[in-house]
């Protein structure tokens, strides 16, 4: 029978390492439920931001918040430049989910040809230290990129929810020509969500490099169970994204502490299809 | 006096005499030996694969600067298969049908030697590799093996480490067993099973993760929970590394460990402090006083030094490749042939002095008989032989606080 201390210990974990998962779901949510695009390319794109991070910091010596502000402004450039490819060609929400894997290709073998397959840590002085409270550990920096997520979800929430522009985009999500006959500029709103999307990648990735070892291939291990955090926490919805990634990450430490950490890939899908199945009333 | 007309004489004289002067030169001028491998040069294995390309390009430079094979010089063929079995395949398809390589040595890593296993069995070739993890897989009877834990290191290996830590002032009671589930990795995890049962060592528990685990987070916590008096961890690559680390960050430190295949660069890790694992050869004596040894280890250090990896020190991957090549033209040179059932006939029945110690094929699967397997030990950043006793480093012990 596991320790309290034990579980206790596991459920920060898994909370913090939901808020990760919700961090990276947050863009794919948001294209997904309110431009009606499949960004594959979303887990590319967060770790190209992780790379990035890794560069400037080892070999340059420029400060993980910095490297954070330029890759914002970079992906949010570029989310808007995919953005008009998508509209100039009226890509579909299908068609987006293929050509976005063929840029998630094309990225990780870029990185690959770059940065060589190896194994790349971003080593910190601050990267392994914690904080104690009573006999438990709570990482600082998984801390930090937990309360970001918050931020960022709590903060998007409220411009969908309050402002005119969120409202708007919403209305698009919704019924898109009735949306425009109110006089919605659907066509410049979508560019600014699609920046935003990309931008959310890159503060994800920046925390990616902080807290994990990076290779190319491993923008496939976060697919699985990013994407089983974006259906379960609702398409579109940011505080959804960060629920889903919470419940997640909880079910997988959970997992592991009692019965065995080799069962904790199974638990994203597994809760995945129990929420199907069931329904409750948020899914 | 009529003299004897030799006129008839001289064509043959400068025919001889063209022969002898061209002979030796047209054994300059034969095509060289082609001997080709693929090896992880990219992908997730590409650190270890660039080891094994540095220690065999320093193995054919010595031979062909020390005359060749069979008086020609040997040229090296390498290809990258990408860390992927498939690909290893295939490309060994193109070495043997496309590029005409006269022998082939075996890749890095049991899945792709498994791949290419199957093309050199077609072709009837003789096949020597360096790192196969589980040997009785092996069913190809011209295969051989150079690696150092004979027939059943799944049995021999975990009772050396346990051997290891009895022998200290504090034996553990008691083992967590931590496991990647990598076929070869779980194999050694359940020896160590069976090695602890045998020796009533308490196991506290038996933690399998899968390849490519994102956090180590809660299995650091179990490991903490736990609190063994030995930690076995059968991993592979970083991930060693990466549940240190994980340790490190909820403020627990193993006091005895050992890790399966880490990689050379945990050595220089400060929370690997006395993590053991095998040896075969390191940049240390006793595995450098042979004036081979010694040579090998310095040229490679160099060139690590210069092909920037991280860990730029000779060890028991390029102690392995090192290895197979000895034993490859150590065939060759005794049937003096390149005929690859002559080469196979003569290994089967004989034995090849390397770098790593003697190899005979005598075991299950072409293997060695015996495992000639050592412990290592990070000290002070880096690596030392730690047991058999008699093969220490000089001044070094097992710490096992």
């Amino acid at each position: 029978m596991p320790s309290l201390s034990l579980l206790e210990q596991s459920l920060i974990t898994g909370v913090l390492t939901g808020g990760l998962y919700g961090l990276l779901a947050l863009g794919l949510s948001m294209s997904w439920g309110l431009l009606r695009l499949v960004n594959l390319g979303h887990f590319a794109i967060a770790l190209l931001g992780a790379y990035i991070t890794w560069w400037l910091g080892t070999a340059y010596g420029v400060a993980p918040w910095l490297a954070g502000a330029i890759i914002v402004v970079a992906f949010f450039i570029y989310g808007v430049a995919l953005h008009w490819v998508f509209m100039r060609f009226a890509v579909t929400e299908m068609a987006s989910m293929l050509i976005t894997f063929a840029l998630a290709v094309i990225v990780e073998s870029t990185l690959q040809f770059i940065w060589t397959a190896d194994f790349r840590r971003y080593e910190t002085p601050w990267g392994s230290e914690s904080w104690i409270v009573g006999s438990l550990y709570v990482p600082k920096l998984n801390l930090m990129a937990f309360l970001v997520a918050c931020l960022l979800a709590g903060g998007t929430w409220a411009w969908l929810r309050y402002t005119y522009v969120g409202r708007a985009l919403r209305a698009c999500a919704e019924d898109a020509p009735i949306a425009i006959a109110y006089g919605i500029n659907h066509r410049r709103l979508s560019f600014i969500l699609s920046g935003l999307c990309a931008a959310y990648a890159g503060v994800a990735g920046v925390f990616i490099a902080l807290v994990a070892t990076l290779a190319p291939s491993q923008i496939w291990s976060w697919v699985g169970v990013v994407f089983a955090v974006v259906i379960i926490g609702r398409l579109g919805n940011p505080v959804g994204a960060l629920a889903g990634g919470i419940l997640i990450g909880v079910c997988e430490a959970l997992t592991m502490a009692v019965i065995n950490p080799s069962w904790a890939a199974l638990v994203s899908f597994s809760v995945l299809i129990a929420l199907l199945l069931f329904k409750p009333r948020w899914v | 006096m009529p003299t004897k007309n030799c006129a008839w004489l001289r064509p043959i004289f400068f025919a001889c005499l063209s022969l002898v002067v061209a002979l030796p030169a047209a054994a300059q001028q034969q095509p060289p030996i082609r001997i080709g491998q693929t090896l992880s040069l990219t992908g997730p294995f590409a650190q270890t694969g660039l080891a094994h390309q540095i220690a065999s390009e320093i193995f054919v430079e010595r031979l062909n600067k020390s005359g060749g094979l069979l008086g020609r010089q040997v040229e090296y063929v390498v290809l990258d298969d990408q860390s992927k079995p498939d690909i290893s395949r295939t490309l060994y398809e193109k070495l043997v049908t496309a590029d005409k390589v006269d022998l082939i040595l075996g890749p890095y890593g049991t899945a792709a030697i498994l791949a290419a296993m199957t093309v050199a069995q077609r072709y009837h070739k003789v096949f020597v590799e360096n790192t196969l993890g589980q040997p009785g897989l092996a069913t190809y009877e011209w295969h051989f093996s150079a690696t150092i834990g004979g027939a059943d290191s799944t049995s021999t290996l975990p009772g050396k480490v346990l051997d290891a830590f009895n022998s200290t002032p504090h034996p553990p009671q008691n083992v967590l067993i931590v496991s990647s589930k990598f076929p070869s990795a779980q194999d050694m995890a359940h020896g160590m099973q069976r090695a602890a049962d045998a020796r009533n060592l308490k196991v506290l528990g038996f933690l399998e993760y899968e390849a490519g685990t994102r956090d180590y987070g809660t299995i650091a916590a179990r490991i903490k929970d736990a609190n063994p008096d030995f930690m076995f961890v059968a991993c592979l690559g970083v991930e060693g590394s990466q549940i240190l680390e994980a340790l490190n960050k909820i403020g627990y430190k193993p006091t005895r460990h050992f890790y399966l295949y880490p990689s050379g660069l945990m050595a220089a890790d400060p929370l690997a402090d006395h993590a053991t694992s095998y040896s075969g050869f390191e940049d240390v004596a006793p595995y450098t006083s042979t004036k081979e040894g010694g040579e090998f280890a310095a040229e490679y250090n160099a060139r690590a030094l210069k092909a920037g990896l991280p860990y730029p020190h000779v060890d028991s991957q390029a102690g392995n490749e090192y290895s197979g090549w000895q034993i490859l033209v150590a065939g060759v040179k005794a049937t003096n042939s390149l005929d690859d059932g002559k080469i196979a006939a003569w290994l089967d029945k004989n034995s090849v002095e390397t770098i790593e110690g003697k190899r005979d094929f005598s075991g299950r699967s072409h293997t060695s008989a015996s495992d000639t397997q050592q412990l290592k030990q990070a000290q002070n950043g880096k690596w030392v032989a730690i047991w058999p006793p008699e093969a220490r480093t000089p001044g070094a012990s097992l710490i096992a606080p």
